[in-house]
């Protein structure tokens, strides 16, 4: 690590943003992550990027079941908590009741391509004009670590005892790049938080997605890949080496859909 | 448009909610509830109002949830299959505390089946809730009260917070008769000052956050967050509606809902002709129900025959628990249909019969 990004990586772990700043009992929460958990750093650069774009006050978030669901009581925004899986659901009642609202969900990738895939390609093909963000951990964490539908092949969990096999499990979901071949999509990427460069990639990508909504362009999705420690059964620092080493290869980092008008 | 018009008991949900200042409706194709989906797509728009087809019955729910929960009015309307999609949202929008309307045109089961009227998810809506939630259920029996409990049930669910559901059956929502638009007004309800807005910090310089109203970090016990929602469902209890007939002097009292309340009526009148002491207790709320007026009726010796057109009897069930084995309690189901075929209906002649063959 160059001394560059060093100092990135302390200027990530300063202080909380404004958004993640409420009332006492909110602290408690960040106490429910895992250690190594990435999910909370999520959280920042949602909340970074709502008082960059000056967002914050127009914001309704809509939460989600599992880990990535722990997020939504941290914001000091509006927010609202449907069922597993059915956030873009509620997301679409809420930007269409509310349309100079900042409307977006924050889902993990069991709850947002696994239970709740349906409601996700309904939204897509609607061409709703609210943001989703993605958080993968290629597993179920708050279950204890069971297969999902974006673990990699040869992976061990609770449910792909020997490692997923194409044969029995099929492959991974690719849901950055199948968002981004829906017409009503503005904006679709993909980012990790492996490195401090990756997290301001990931960063932009995020502000990006925030962008075109409040231009009112379309859909925006962002796929965030997060390391899960615990129940990939690896060290903070190795979780992290995994993600550059493997996980990239199976889900290639970038941008693949950024337009600024749908005709 | 004129304010007396004629239409079908479909159109007149439709109507009613539009009266109620319903602006929001979140629908998928099922039949036989077509007419309601399609006449929020025609009417909403040119209101300003917001109409959205979801992918499927899952979505609906969860859209009304969404809607709901920026405070606003707000329903759905499906059929018997699609009612089962929507249970998880319906005890999540319970939990939440989240005012809307959720319209049930039943139709013959169990499972997919076919499209025909039936009363076959009693049950369901007035004791199917996950996690033991309840919620007001209203049962119109024409098309005129279709549009007037309509109004009642966006208004009770301000009231409580909570979900009403409206059920009719496609022999309900297919009659045509005379509609007269109107606007009810039940009284004052209190500010919503509990929904999200997006639009900054609210009057109290908080935001607002909608979800499973249990908090374990802010709240105190579950037990004690149970009692408080069950000192709702008590409040509840005050809303109990039915219209009795002829029940004064009756021997045996009918009790039936939707259109079975009205076949019933007809019996009743066949019967007085005919010198029998028969009446109805015509159920307009399913929960909460009439459980202390039939107890009284039962130990002052009257008898009880349920009319209901499902198989082996639902609605029965409630009349037996609230006479308790202090006096007879018989049915008239779905094999009192005209015709075996699944569009019979229960006309007043057989059930006539049966009255004669009690009394």
């Amino acid at each position: 690590m160059s001394e560059q990004e060093k100092g990135a990586a302390k200027a990530v772990v300063a202080e909380k943003p404004v958004l993640l700043r409420g009332e006492p009992w909110m602290d408690i929460l960040w106490a429910l992550f895992c250690p190594g958990c990435q999910i909370p750093v999520v959280a920042r650069i949602i909340a970074e990027s709502f008082e960059e774009l000056g967002i914050g006050d127009r914001a309704i978030m809509v939460g989600c079941v599992g880990c990535t669901g722990i997020l939504i009581a941290s914001f000091n925004i509006d927010r609202v908590s449907p069922a597993h899986g059915r956030g873009p659901d509620a997301a679409t009642a809420l930007k269409r009741i509310h349309p100079e609202a900042i409307v977006f969900t924050v889902q993990g990738d069991g709850d947002c391509i696994a239970i709740g895939a349906g409601s996700l390609i309904g939204a897509l093909t609607r061409g709703e004009k609210i943001t989703v963000i993605m958080v993968n951990n290629t597993n179920y964490g708050t279950t204890g670590g069971q297969m999902a539908p974006t673990t990699l092949l040869g992976q061990v969990t609770s449910t792909s005892p020997k490692g997923r096999t194409s044969a029995a499990e099929g492959y991974p979901v690719h849901t950055a790049e199948m968002v981004a071949t829906f017409k009503g999509v503005a904006y679709s990427a993909r980012g990790s938080l492996h490195t401090p460069a990756e997290y301001r990639r990931t960063k932009k990508y995020v502000k990006t997605a925030f962008q075109r909504q409040q231009e009112g362009v379309g859909f925006g999705f962002v796929e965030i890949l997060t390391a899960c420690p615990v129940n990939w059964h690896l060290t903070p620092v190795k979780a992290l080496e995994w993600i550059g080493k493997d996980v990239i290869r199976e889900f290639p980092l970038g941008e693949f859909k950024n337009v600024t008008s749908i005709e | 448009m004129a304010d007396r018009f004629l239409a079908e008991g479909n159109e007149a949900v439709g109507w009613g909610a539009i009266s109620a200042g319903c602006n929001c409706f979140f629908g998928y194709p099922i039949t036989p509830q077509n007419e309601i989906i399609e006449l929020f797509a025609r009417e909403l728009p040119k209101r300003g109002g917001v109409f959205v087809q979801a992918q499927c019955e899952t979505a609906t729910i969860n859209m009304l949830y969404g809607a709901a929960a920026a405070g606003v009015r707000a329903m759905t309307s499906t059929s018997s299959p699609g009612w089962a999609l929507m249970q998880e949202g319906m005890s999540d929008i319970a939990s939440a505390n989240l005012p809307c309307v959720v319209v049930l045109v039943q139709r013959v089961g169990p499972g997919v089946q076919r499209v025909e009227h039936a009363q076959m998810d009693y049950h369901s809506v007035t004791k199917g809730g996950i996690g033991g939630f309840k919620n007001i259920v209203l049962a119109p029996a024409s098309v005129q009260e279709t549009h007037d409990l309509m109004q009642l049930a966006f208004y009770v669910a301000d009231k409580y917070r909570h979900p009403v559901v409206v059920v009719t059956d496609g022999l309900m929502g297919h009659v045509v008769e005379p509609l007269e638009l109107k606007k009810l007004n039940f009284g004052p309800l209190p500010d919503k000052d509990w929904a999200v807005t997006g639009e900054g910090r609210h009057k109290d310089g908080k935001y607002r956050e909608i979800g499973p109203s249990y908090h374990p970090l802010k709240d105190g016990t579950y037990l004690a967050y149970l009692e408080a929602f069950n000192r709702k469902y008590e409040a509840m209890e005050s809303e109990v509606r039915y219209e009795e007939y002829r029940t004064e002097d009756a021997e045996l009292i009918l009790v039936a809902y939707g259109y079975c309340g009205r076949v019933a009526a007809e019996v009743v009148n066949m019967a007085r002709e005919q010198g029998l002491q028969a009446g109805l207790l015509r159920l307009i709320t399913l929960w909460p129900f009439p459980s202390k007026l039939i107890a009284g009726k039962a130990e002052r010796g009257c008898r009880f025959l349920a009319v209901e057109d499902c198989m082996g009897g639902l609605m029965v069930d409630d009349v037996r628990m609230a006479v308790c084995g202090k006096s007879e309690v018989h049915l008239a189901d779905i094999r009192f249909r005209h015709s075996p075929a699944e569009d019979g209906m229960i006309l007043p002649g057989r059930v006539l019969e049966e009255v004669r063959r009690l009394l």
